[in-house]
């Protein structure tokens, strides 16, 4: 039997209060910047959590999830910019427009393994990324201002910062759900087994290609999602929103926190992007601490935080596994 | 006709410098099965040192030739010190690893260099341009470029085909441990071929450098064209690399140079004028999604040889 109370789920619980209670602190101390911070972190843990579904529960390696980001957050720029302000507009635009590029570049890249597929998705986002970059009536590289948020019926309202971050962790915990019921459903069960032996999935007569794709498109979609968020965080849209060391960081955040766990992303997302804030407040060159330190955890602490953490409570209460 | 000409020659030299980068991705890929995203920075690097050190001796020759060996010490070091521990283990590792290193590399350069980039500047043998055809001048830098790439490809071929080592490199990609257990040093072996890929790396570095402005991040773009290259060639395929390259050369430059001209002619001008730059700076990816329909393993796949 497990105790109740593990190291783990203890950071866990910790994490989600501290998440859920920030907007009280912030309010009290006026540290706006911290809102503003973490408002980001949520948004981009977001992502990070529709990333692990493919990569962590399917075992695919996209080197190009920033893509939906960017096509996410362009959707919601450009029909700002075309003077269309509903949200109820904008969001699905968004969703489906993060969708079908998933659909695209999923059916050709699933057709590849391995390597190829980690260098074929990069390649794709970069595609997405000049594409947008050579926009001009958008902006192309200097980006575009949106000047007013989406607009969604009376009380919501997204200017509101406090507002906006609890409809941002919301939809994060409604992702985090959803990942976790797909993961548990038949169809994550066919996923993970077709991460496991794709060849034996196959022999028992799983369509696999269908499965893997369907979940590429729904891990595109959800960081669509991710992605219109962001365009109205920051009131702005550019396609460095989509480069493709943003999709390194997302990774980072996957593995960082715990692959195929379902609060991993999040506390990697937590970890990557609150490390980040402390060291450049340190040094200009933090990027000279950042790298070695990535090549540490990858050496050394396989499984990340998350397989720290269980490792811990497993000695802690002496069920460390033979 | 004279553009065209000049554009296609462009488009060699362009080819030829990808060629560098993707044939040591290429080859560290194929050999000990590891995804180098760190790559790009060995280019960077290349680029740096050649304008240093051509600053320093004030030849422009010697500064490459010493950018060279020391891109491929650095080469050399980082195999020993970071890439060794990653063989055999999963490829994300070896992404989020070598992610890393770019963000060492990157801010490294930055701390030593400053935030401003260099220029390198040619002797003025090389900066005039020379006559090819009656009527036409071309660079005389670019010109050398195709030369040198050219007889690095030839010297590439020479030895993994036809030396003892180009052997041992083989029979190391098809089966590490027998060729260890023949009492072969295949460390030193991996070493030595991951230095070679870093100067390859190098030298393409530093052979851009005059022709672009030597700068934080170049690596990073030039980066994403060699994946490209190594794709659509087939990964571990020298030959593919080759092949793709000269394609991606083509096709992106001449993409650019007469794509907008033909959209204008099917298009109205304004929409031309709008999808023209997105569209020409997607072609060599459309090539890719092409050859992947096609032939999902790339044009020369090596397969499990």
């Amino acid at each position: 039997m497990r105790p109740a109370l593990n190291l783990r789920t203890l950071v866990t619980v910790v994490l989600i209060a501290a998440l859920v209670l920030l907007p009280l602190y912030t309010g009290l101390s006026g540290n706006r910047f911290l809102l503003t911070l973490f408002t980001r972190i949520v948004i981009l843990a977001m992502a990070a959590v529709s990333l692990n579904l493919m990569l962590g529960y399917g075992g695919m390696m996209s080197f190009g999830h920033a893509a939906y980001l960017g096509i996410g957050g362009y959707a919601v720029g450009m029909l700002a910019h075309e003077g269309i302000d509903s949200g109820f507009v904008q969001w699905p635009v968004a969703l489906a427009a993060s969708a079908l590029f998933a659909l695209v570049i999923g059916a050709l890249s699933l057709r590849t393994r391995g390597v190829y597929f980690i260098m074929i998705t990069l390649a794709f986002a970069q595609m997405a990324y000049y594409m947008f970059a050579g926009l001009a009536r958008y902006g192309g590289d200097d980006g575009l201002t949106i000047y007013k948020r989406s607009q969604f019926v009376a009380p919501v309202d997204l200017s509101n910062k406090t507002q906006f971050y609890y409809i941002c962790l919301a939809l994060l915990f409604g992702v985090i759900y959803l990942v976790w019921r797909l993961t548990n459903s038949r169809f994550g069960l066919v996923v993970q087994g077709a991460r496991s032996n794709d060849l034996r999935m196959r022999a028992i007569g799983f369509p696999t290609y269908r499965y893997r794709l369907v979940c590429f498109v729904i891990a595109g979609t959800l960081c669509g999602l991710a992605g219109a968020l962001l365009a109205n965080q920051t009131d702005f849209v550019s396609p460095s929103i989509m480069y493709w060391t943003r999709s390194g960081d997302l990774i980072i955040m996957v593995v960082l926190g715990g692959m195929a766990t379902p609060f991993g992303p999040l506390i990697g997302a937590v970890a990557l992007l609150v490390l980040e804030e402390v060291l450049s407040g340190i040094t200009e060159y933090w990027q000279i601490i950042l790298g070695p330190l990535l090549l540490l955890v990858v050496l050394f602490a396989r499984g990340g935080i998350d397989g720290l953490l269980t490792n811990l409570s497993g000695k802690a209460s002496g069920q460390g596994r033979s | 006709m004279t553009l065209f000409i000049e554009q296609c020659l462009n488009g060699l030299q362009f080819g030829l410098l990808l060629f560098l980068l993707a044939a040591g991705l290429t080859l560290v890929f194929g050999i000990m099965d590891l995804v180098n995203l760190a790559h790009g920075s060995l280019y960077m690097i290349g680029a740096y040192f050649a304008a240093t050190f051509a600053a320093w001796t004030g030849s422009f020759v010697l500064g490459a030739v010493l950018a060279l060996a020391a891109t491929l010490l650095v080469g050399m070091a980082v195999e020993v010190i970071v890439m060794r521990r990653l063989y055999g283990r999963d490829h994300i590792d070896h992404v989020l690893a070598t992610f890393g290193l770019i963000l060492f590399f990157d801010e490294a350069v930055r701390l030593i260099w400053g935030p401003a980039g260099l220029s390198l500047s040619l002797p003025p043998w090389l900066s005039q341009p020379v006559q090819i055809l009656p009527g036409m001048n071309y660079s005389a830098y670019r010109l050398a470029v195709i030369v040198v790439t050219l007889a690095v490809a030839g010297f590439l071929y020479v030895l993994v085909m036809r030396t003892r080592i180009g052997m041992l490199i083989r029979a190391g990609a098809s089966n590490r441990e027998m060729v260890g257990a023949l009492g072969v040093n295949i460390k030193l072996l991996y070493t030595l071929v991951f230095g070679l890929g870093a100067a390859l790396a190098g030298l393409a570095g530093l052979m851009q450098a005059p022709i672009l402005t030597v700068q934080i991040g170049m690596g990073e773009n030039i980066l994403i064209l060699a994946f490209v290259i190594t794709v659509i060639g087939g990964i571990g395929s020298i030959r593919g690399a080759l092949v793709a390259a000269l394609l991606v050369g083509f096709i992106d430059t001449l993409g650019r140079a007469f794509f907008p001209d033909i959209l204008r002619m099917l298009l109205s001008k304004e929409a031309a004028a709008t999808a023209a730059p997105a569209l020409s700076s997607m072609l060599i990816y459309l090539l890719m999604a092409v050859v992947l329909v096609v032939k999902p393993e790339g044009l020369f796949s090596a397969g499990n040889k």
